[in-house]
Order: C-alpha cells, then sequence, then structure tokens
C-alpha cells in the first residue's frame, strides 16, 4: 500500500497562549513553539501502522516554508520513509482550494493508494482532505477512528459521529481519509530518532514541478481570505477569584456550598 | 437576481434538529433579501418538509429508501446535480457537514468557509464572515468572495434560532431530477452504526461533575482529579484530549462526540473550553473553572473562575473539604 500523509506546522496550543498583535493583522508569533499539527500526527501513525502490516510505503508531504521541514524530518523519524516539501512563493496566500490544488498535482506525480489528512487543525478549517478527494475524483471519509484493510481494494472504516457512535463504512480505493485523533496512540519520537533522519534528502517541489500556473494557486486564485484577527467581544464573562491560592480555595469552597457543588 | 441560499436540514426520526432554525437567521445575516431553501434528504420525510414550510418559502424534497442513511459520498453527488452553481449552500457544523461540505464546494465551483460563527453582510461580492481559531483563543474575520457560490457551515448555537413563523412554504420534489441517472458515491457503503460503549459511571446522570481537561499535564495527575470528586461527591468527567490518551475511556468524555450531561454543577479543570465540549453541556449548570491561561475561552462561559495551575489548586482545594469533614 502506498501511502501519502499530508501534514502542516502548526502553533503548538498546548504549549501556547495565542494572543493577538498589535495591528491585528496576525497572532503574536515571537515566542511560538511549533510542531507537527495534533491530528496530522495519528495519521502518520496510523499509516505506518497500515504498511507495517501490508507492507508498502509512506511518505509524508507538506506544503510551506523551509521552516516545515523540521515537521517532515520529525515525521520520517516516527517512521514515514520518505518526506516531500512543496514549497513556491508562489503559494502564498493559498485558500483551502489552492492547498488542495497543489497537494493534487504532487500525487498526479506519484501512485498512491490511500491519501491521510489530519481531520483539522487549530488554524484550519478541516477542508483540504475533501476537496482534495472530490478533485482527484476519489471517495472520501472524514473523522476516521478505526481503518481496516481488507485487500488491495478496499477498506472498513469506522467513523466518528455524535454521542460517541461510530460509523462504519465500506470504501474503495484509491481514497482520501481525514484522520481523527484518537484512532491509535502516536509513537514518541526521540532525539536519536530525528538524528537518524537528519541528514536525508527531502525534496523540495515548487510551482514549476508541479505544472502549477501561478494563478492557479495563490493569494491571486484564493476566493477565501483572512482579513484580519481579534479577540471575540467576552460575554459576561467568569468571575475570577482574587487573592492568594489559599484566599481563592476558601472562597471557592463557600461558592461550592451554596450552589450544591460539596454533597 | 437575488442570492440564492439552501440550507440543508439536519433531521432525526422525523424531527427536525436544533440548526435548521438557526439557519434561517444565519441566512438572514448573509443577505436578508436572499431567497432561502430547506433542503430535506432521507426516507419518508414528509413531515419533516411540512414541519419546516412555516419558516422556509421554499423546502426541496429527496426522498429515496436508499437515503435513509445520509451517506454524504450520495448526498454531495446528488446535491451537485440539482443546487445551481452560484448559490450559497448552509450546512451545520457536524460529522455529517465536516463530510460533505468541502468536497461539494469544489463540485459547485464555489468557495468554502468552514465554521462561521457570525456573519457581517456582503460587500462587493465578497461575503464576510467570523470564524475562531486555537480552540477560540482568537477570533478572525474572512472575506469569501462568493460571486460563483459557497459552500458554508454554521456552528450549531451561534446564530439564534429564528421564531417559526408563517412563511406559508411550497414543497417541491427534486427527487426524480437527483436521482435521474442513478445514486452517485457507490465507492463508499454505508454499513452501519455502532452504537458508544455504556461505561461503568453513567456521567449523563451525575449531579456534580468534577472535569478535567489537557492542562491536567500527566496521566497520574488523575488521581488528584478523583480525590477531588470523591471529596465533593461528584464523579469524574472529561474533555476529548483525556480520552484520546486513553488516560479515561470514552464514556466520561463530555462534548458533541462524546455524552451530553446536565449536571447542577460542572467543574472545568484545565479545560480551554471548545465548543464542541461546551455543546455537550445541557441544563445551564453552575460551572467553575480552573486554568492556568487567564484567556481560556472557558472563562466566558463559566460562572467562576480561577486563574491558578490545577495541579498546585486541586490538591489544596480537596485536603480543605475533606479537613471540615
Amino acid at each position: 500500500m502506498e501511502i501519502l500523509v499530508c501534514v502542516k506546522r502548526v502553533p503548538d496550543t498546548a504549549e501556547n497562549e495565542i494572543s493577538v498583535n498589535n495591528s491585528g493583522s496576525d497572532i503574536e508569533r515571537g515566542d511560538l513553539v511549533y510542531s507537527v499539527n495534533e491530528w496530522d500526527n495519528y495519521a502518520v501513525e496510523e499509516a505506518i501502522q497500515i504498511r507495517d502490516k501490508v507492507g508498502g510505503s509512506v511518505t509524508v508531504v507538506s506544503v510551506g516554508d523551509a521552516d516545515s521541514e523540521e515537521v517532515l524530518r520529525r515525521e520520517m523519524a516516527m517512521g514515514a520513509d520518505k518526506g516531500i516539501l512543496l514549497s513556491d512563493g508562489a503559494f502564498a496566500g493559498s485558500d483551502g482550494k489552492g492547498l488542495a490544488a497543489i497537494l493534487k498535482s504532487e500525487i498526479a506525480k506519484g501512485k498512491y493508494d490511500l491519501v491521510f489528512t489530519g481531520a483539522q487543525a487549530d488554524d484550519g478549517a478541516g477542508q483540504v482532505g475533501g476537496m482534495l478527494a472530490a478533485m482527484l475524483d476519489w471517495p472520501y471519509a472524514s473523522l476516521v477512528n478505526r481503518i481496516e484493510v481488507i485487500d488491495d481494494k478496499k477498506l472498513k472504516i469506522g467513523r466518528e459521529i455524535a454521542g460517541g457512535n461510530q460509523e462504519i463504512n465500506e470504501i474503495d480505493l484509491p481514497c482520501v481519509l481525514s484522520i481523527q485523533t484518537g484512532i491509535n496512540e502516536p509513537r514518541y519520537v526521540g532525539i536519536r530518532g530525528i538524528r537518524k533522519v537528519a541528514s536525508v534528502e527531502i525534496p523540495v517541489h515548487g510551482a514549476s514541478e508541479l505544472g502549477l500556473s501561478a494563478d492557479s494557486v495563490g493569494k491571486a486564485a484564493a476566493k477565501v481570505s483572512r482579513v484580519d484577527y481579534f479577540v471575540p467581544a467576552l460575554g459576561k464573562g467568569a468571575e475570577l477569584l482574587e487573592g492568594s491560592i489559599e484566599e481563592k480555595v476558601d472562597k471557592l469552597i463557600e461558592i461550592l456550598k451554596s450552589k450544591g457543588g460539596i454533597k | 437576481m437575488a442570492l440564492q441560499i439552501f440550507a440543508y436540514i439536519l433531521h432525526k426520526d422525523g424531527i427536525i434538529d436544533d440548526t435548521a432554525l438557526e439557519m434561517v437567521a444565519a441566512a438572514a445575516k448573509i443577505d436578508a433579501s436572499a431567497s432561502v431553501t430547506a433542503v430535506v434528504v432521507g426516507c419518508n420525510t414528509d413531515a419533516v418538509c411540512s414541519s419546516l414550510t412555516a419558516s422556509f418559502k421554499e423546502v426541496w424534497k429527496i426522498d429515496n429508501e436508499a437515503l435513509s442513511y445520509p451517506n454524504a459520498e450520495v448526498v454531495r453527488g446528488l446535491l451537485a446535480r440539482v443546487i445551481p452553481k452560484g448559490s450559497v449552500v448552509l450546512f451545520a457544523v457536524d460529522p455529517f457537514g465536516m463530510d460533505i461540505g468541502p468536497g461539494l464546494s469544489i463540485r459547485l465551483d464555489g468557495a468554502y468557509v468552514a465554521d462561521a460563527v457570525d456573519f457581517e453582510g456582503v460587500e462587493g461580492g465578497n461575503l464576510k464572515a467570523v470564524r475562531q481559531e486555537y480552540s477560540g483563543q482568537v477570533s478572525t474575520h474572512v472575506l469569501c468572495d462568493i460571486a460563483g457560490g459557497a459552500v458554508i457551515t454554521i456552528r450549531p448555537g451561534a446564530f439564534k434560532a429564528a421564531e417559526a413563523g408563517s412563511a406559508g412554504g411550497t414543497i417541491t420534489d427534486k427527487t426524480a431530477d437527483a436521482i435521474a441517472g442513478g445514486l452517485p458515491g457507490g465507492a463508499r457503503r454505508y454499513i452501519e452504526v455502532v452504537q458508544a460503549e455504556v461505561g461503568d459511571v453513567d456521567i449523563t446522570k451525575s449531579e456534580i461533575l468534577v472535569s478535567v481537561g489537557r492542562g491536567i499535564g500527566e496521566q497520574e495527575n488523575i488521581e488528584i482529579i478523583r480525590e477531588l470528586a470523591k471529596a465533593v461527591g461528584g464523579d469524574v468527567s472529561c474533555s476529548r484530549p483525556i480520552v484520546d490518551a486513553k488516560w479515561l475511556e470514552k464514556s466520561r468524555q463530555v462534548g458533541t462526540s462524546g455524552q451530553t450531561v446536565k449536571p447542577k454543577v460542572y467543574m472545568a479543570l484545565g479545560i480551554s473550553g471548545s465548543f464542541q465540549h461546551l455543546g455537550g453541556i445541557k441544563g445551564s449548570p453552575f460551572m467553575v473553572a480552573v486554568n492556568k491561561n487567564p484567556k481560556a475561552p472557558i472563562f466566558q462561559v463559566a460562572e467562576i473562575g480561577v486563574v491558578e495551575d490545577l495541579l498546585e489548586f486541586v490538591p489544596m482545594l480537596t485536603e480543605k473539604i475533606n479537613d471540615m469533614k
């Protein structure tokens, strides 16, 4: 099974508080810690597990600038066989459709049976997988939390739906799946693993290698663009308890007692 | 020509979802002069269609035995056949809307905006929408060129449902047009829905929930949450990352992809407060939030907030409560 996993470098929200810069043009990026999008990490783990069971290879691909290379290397350290960086000044300002078009051109150069994306990203819209599938005219399923390879023609998959229930489908290959967190337990990547892949060459493909005209991607082609960032107007908001931590403990106990929060 | 908006109606067992009337409000915010059509896909949908005529001038029905479970691959193909290009199509953000939406925008050659929480009108062919990023820590304005149509998913609960009016809508059966040429989407076949496992504790019946999120940091720290729950006489619940990490069982997860709870008191400990999590809390409980990030969205909805590290605060709280007993 030849599997391609689309990954993205994002600010790590577990490590950062996200705030808006003074002009509202962007978030404050100065001190941000970046990592691979959490959902994508589950997708790479799933791809590795499938490859280890049925054979084949796992390729990780990212659309981004040179910094995205570290994310590809991290996923290669996990066990992906190859990395490809799709990078070009002409890609800047692409909307979801533009990103899907870039990825589609790379997919057309290979011979993939299965393409994964993360189900969403903290700074994204959960859109690229579904768009990509429609452009390729491949079947698609989102929020996938279970995969069973039936044979080289089809998979049995579970999708997460409301209430913790699971929708089971059979889907033909090739297909695009967006992977939900919790599908597996992504393996730990140590510094030694990263070192091992530090010198592996990662090819960089730009618009010309992909046969993309400048007006089909990037800002010019984008129908959707972000205008600004702002802090949402708060509702009433919580009453924040003041004082020392001991005082807060005492105040909270009084409040809980009065509201039936302590039996 | 006036903008045409189509609202895809979620329904189950003959009852329309709350989001149906929220879409009426959302459509009016996009363009109050637009013609708005409800789209109902399913099997034996007459009652659903009739109930929508009070709120929509037009109701489209696509009704067939094969559509009793809405497989997005099938429905996307059907809608692409009947919805005119240049239209705006609305879905609710849910596992179906996320499945069908992005691909439909490609099929209709329109723009796509995911998870809109507000609209600020159309100017020069561009719709201004409000979205949230980073689990609601920041909001953004997004401009969407709708001249060639668009698919937009709207967040449940973000738009105040319109009152059921007296639109006196007409029902049009589009089944023949949609299904002419056979059912599309055969490459993905629906098999069944597997119901969630029932856990040892039914958190949907708990009066006091002590709920833990990513802020707990490590699996062994869950113990301090158990001890607090014991001290206050409540049950332990959690947000999604805790279940993903397999630190607690799925039956304890609160949220749209987990359980819907209605306690009297809800303590959110190290939970940022994503809308998917909050979507699982009903009945307006008294909510207390403890989080070291003062910008955590949970503080917008909680009554009482404590900005502290829960690893320090929770054991102190537990000890003090136990001392009183």
